[in-house]
């Protein structure tokens, strides 16, 4: 089981986290929605549950509940810039099939 | 592929339900951009190089320019070239000196229009240009299509200046989620709705422009108390006093357009020097003579002394409105790049005694505020903050007499909705005309027309009879909306109020302070107003009873009540109140067996001919 971010993306995450001056680290997750299935979350953490699986990459924690982990097992959250757009992106090695706007996928 | 922004805990946004929105601060000088970006507020910079676009536009038959590239073709081409239209938008010809701006300006019936090469133009349209200017960054960087903007417009707006903003951005094509003070945006930015409560002090000293506004906040409410200012001081003035200076002192020839150009570069250059270093040295030549000066901190508070005096007087102005003093002030903003300028931050922090906070960037303070807003206003945020603003005059409708009878009064925190039920003045009335009024005064010519409207299809029923309901509506962006029903039969009428002009914030200063100056004056104007109603209406009624049941009166009753009517319609023409209180009261008492006499013929007449049990006790 793995999670983790580039470093382009922790060092971002933890800019994000300094600025809002608390929250222990990330929440990756699925919810069942969206016009092909499924959409990522991608949160603040201020309080881990105890079910939550801990991963930590580039000294960023990164929280995701068992229930999303075998959707996104071995991701790897990357930040990018396309033009003047920039953002997370999810490169989730599970996914079969995504919508055109790429905010749904299915596995 | 979608980009993410990390959310708030349990407030990730559904696939293509990502709710992007902004908070634009559109300014008199310079207009921002901002969004909250993975939880932070963030200045949506402009092609990588500024924060700031001037608020300027340049029209030609090639292309609409905005922002640096049209500031620079402001001396160049002024006819074309709109700055600060800000001080336009929502106001008349009439509102403005035409001679404070270098454009062709005319009279565009409830606008002004500008006279471009390219034609006519008004305020809504150019400010429209600044708006889309913002959107079109706003959607690259956010990367994709806005649901919503929060804009700021100053405390003291006006409901057309509101509305012209409001239009703005509806032809610039963004969706107004409200719109918000700027000096309540100034406190959300530094995070003081998270409070509980307090009085806070916005100081925002802009460009052009200087608003001093005190807040209250209670229960994360805030409530905008007073504001002041002066709508043309600003850091080009604190310039100016350097440009005079030098060109004083080495007999610069100012009148000239480019030697003018050049000294206030300067002086411009050596303003903000000042604010970092405590003097700063000088040595140019302009136009062949050679300038050599050292400024230091000193000097400089002492060329603009006056105007530092200036912005103290309105801060003091402010408190003394909101009834406050200064050991019950719990934090003051610097808004606005002008108050960089140490001498300013000197001067309030010794008039407050207490430490400033000025550690957000002043410039972009406004728009970080707007951007939060919109965030909570869109459900991205997590809790919710409530911004409540005040009517800065009071507003009511005409009643006979020309009176004015108030509804809402000045400073009614927004939203806020009251109603005052009316009647009718004549019997049989079937109309009434409701003009609505802006202002402080007693009577209707000493304050502001906003609108006229009539309800028809009253019932005919005798005066006084029926029930006719006003009701004032202002909405959280300071518009209003009016409604008159007549209740016993559900009669409507209502309209929008979308004044055709504005008002500056002198012209309402100069409307409070008459309402306070003449208070005496027009208490007096209305008590005669009102005397003169009653009398007016005392002596119709008495005529019309006299033309019916004349019979029921004996001679003597009879003279005597003719000349009580001739004795009030004397003293009505002599216009003192007094006499004509006296002459009322004297008719009334007078007219009282009268009145008893016919209300028995009337009950008698109602009872003839019909049989005990048929009658409905």
């Amino acid at each position: 089981m793995s999670i983790s971010l580039t470093e382009k993306a922790a060092k971002r995450a933890k800019r994000y986290l300094d600025s809002r001056g608390k929250g222990v680290g990330l929440k990756f997750g699925v919810k069942t929605t969206g016009c092909s299935g499924m959409a990522y979350i991608l949160e603040f953490v201020d309080e881990v549950s105890p079910e939550d699986q801990v991963f930590e990459s580039h000294g960023i924690k990164i929280l995701v509940d068992p229930k999303s982990l075998i959707y996104i097992d071995g991701t790897e959250l990357d930040f990018v810039k396309e033009g003047v757009n920039e953002g997370f992106q999810f490169n989730n090695p599970n996914v079969k099939d995504s919508c055109g706007c790429g905010e749904s996928f299915t596995v | 592929m979608a980009l993410l922004q990390i959310s708030e805990p349990g407030k990730s946004t559904m696939p293509h339900e990502h709710r992007r929105v902004i908070g634009i601060d559109l300014g008199t000088t310079n207009s921002l951009v901002a969004s909250v970006i993975s939880g932070s507020p963030t200045i949506l910079n402009l092609n990588n190089k500024s924060n700031l676009l001037p608020s300027v536009i340049h029209y030609s038959k090639d292309n609409i320019l905005v922002g640096n590239d049209a500031k620079k073709l402001l001396s160049k081409d002024p006819k074309n070239t709109i700055s600060s239209v800000k001080r336009l938008i929502g106001k008349t010809i009439g509102d403005i000196n035409k001679d404070n701006f270098p454009l062709n300006l005319e009279d565009g019936d409830g606008v002004i229009n500008i006279k471009t090469s390219i034609g006519i133009k008004n305020p809504i349209e150019v400010s429209a240009e600044i708006l889309k200017s913002l959107r079109t960054v706003a959607e690259k960087k956010l990367g994709g299509e806005l649901m919503g903007a929060v804009v700021t417009v100053p405390a003291y707006f006006d409901d057309a200046q509101r509305q012209a903003t409001k239009d703005a951005c509806q032809l610039s094509g963004l969706n107004i989620l409200r719109l918000i003070n700027e000096p309540t945006a100034a406190a959300v930015a530094y995070g003081l709705d998270k409070k509980s409560m307090g009085h806070f002090v916005i100081f925002d000293l802009g460009g052009g422009t200087f608003d001093v506004s005190i807040l209250n906040l209670t229960k994360g409410l805030f409530e905008v108390l007073s504001t002041h200012g002066n709508a043309n001081l600003g850091g080009d003035d604190f310039d100016q006093a350097i440009v005079n200076f030098l060109s004083h002192k080495y007999k610069l020839n100012i009148k000239d357009i480019e030697i003018q150009s050049t000294i206030s570069i300067l002086a411009k250059e050596i303003k903000e020097s000042l604010s970092n270093n405590k003097e700063v040295e000088v040595l140019k030549v302009i136009n062949g003579k050679e300038i050599q000066e050292t400024f230091t901190r000193e000097q400089f508070k002492t060329l603009v002394d006056d105007l530092i005096k200036q912005t103290i007087e309105a801060t003091k102005s402010a408190l003394n409105d909101a009834k406050l003093s200064t050991d019950e002030i719990d934090g003051i903003i610097m808004v606005g790049g002008s108050t960089r300028m140490p001498c300013i931050q000197e001067a309030v922090k010794s008039f407050f005694k207490q430490d400033l906070l000025n550690d957000l960037n002043p410039d972009e303070v406004v728009a970080l505020g707007a951007a939060i807003q919109a965030n909570i206003l869109a459900g991205n945020g997590q809790e919710d903050l409530l911004l409540l603003d005040v009517t800065p005059l009071s507003l009511g409708i005409e009643t006979m007499g020309s009176i004015v009878e108030r509804i809402i009064p000045r400073n009614t925190t927004l939203p806020v909705a009251m109603a005052q039920e009316f009647t009718t003045y004549q019997d049989g009335q079937t109309a009434m005309s409701i003009h609505v009024v802006q202002g402080e005064r007693e009577l209707v010519d000493d304050c502001r027309s906003l609108a006229k409207f009539t309800l028809r299809k009253i019932p005919p029923m005798v005066a006084g009879a029926a029930k006719i309901k006003v009701t004032f509506q202002v909405d959280t962006d300071g518009l209003l909306s009016v409604s008159a029903e007549e209740t016993t039969t559900n009669v409507k009428a209502s309209i929008e109020v979308k004044p055709s002009y504005g008002l500056s914030e002198d012209k309402i200063k100069t409307m409070l302070q008459s309402s306070y100056d003449l208070a005496e004056e027009d208490k007096n104007s209305r008590i005669l107003a009102e005397a003169k109603v009653d009398a007016n209406q005392l002596i119709e009624l008495t005529q019309k009873a006299l033309d019916t049941d004349k019979d029921l009166l004996t001679e003597s009753e009879l003279s005597q009540i003719k000349n009580g009517l001739k004795d009030l319609i004397n003293a009505l023409n002599s216009s003192n109140k007094d006499k004509i209180k006296e002459a009322t009261k004297k008719l009334n008492s007078q007219s009282e067996p009268f009145a008893a006499k016919r209300m028995d013929r009337s009950i008698q007449k109602a009872l003839t001919g019909k049989s005990i049990n048929k009658l409905e006790l």
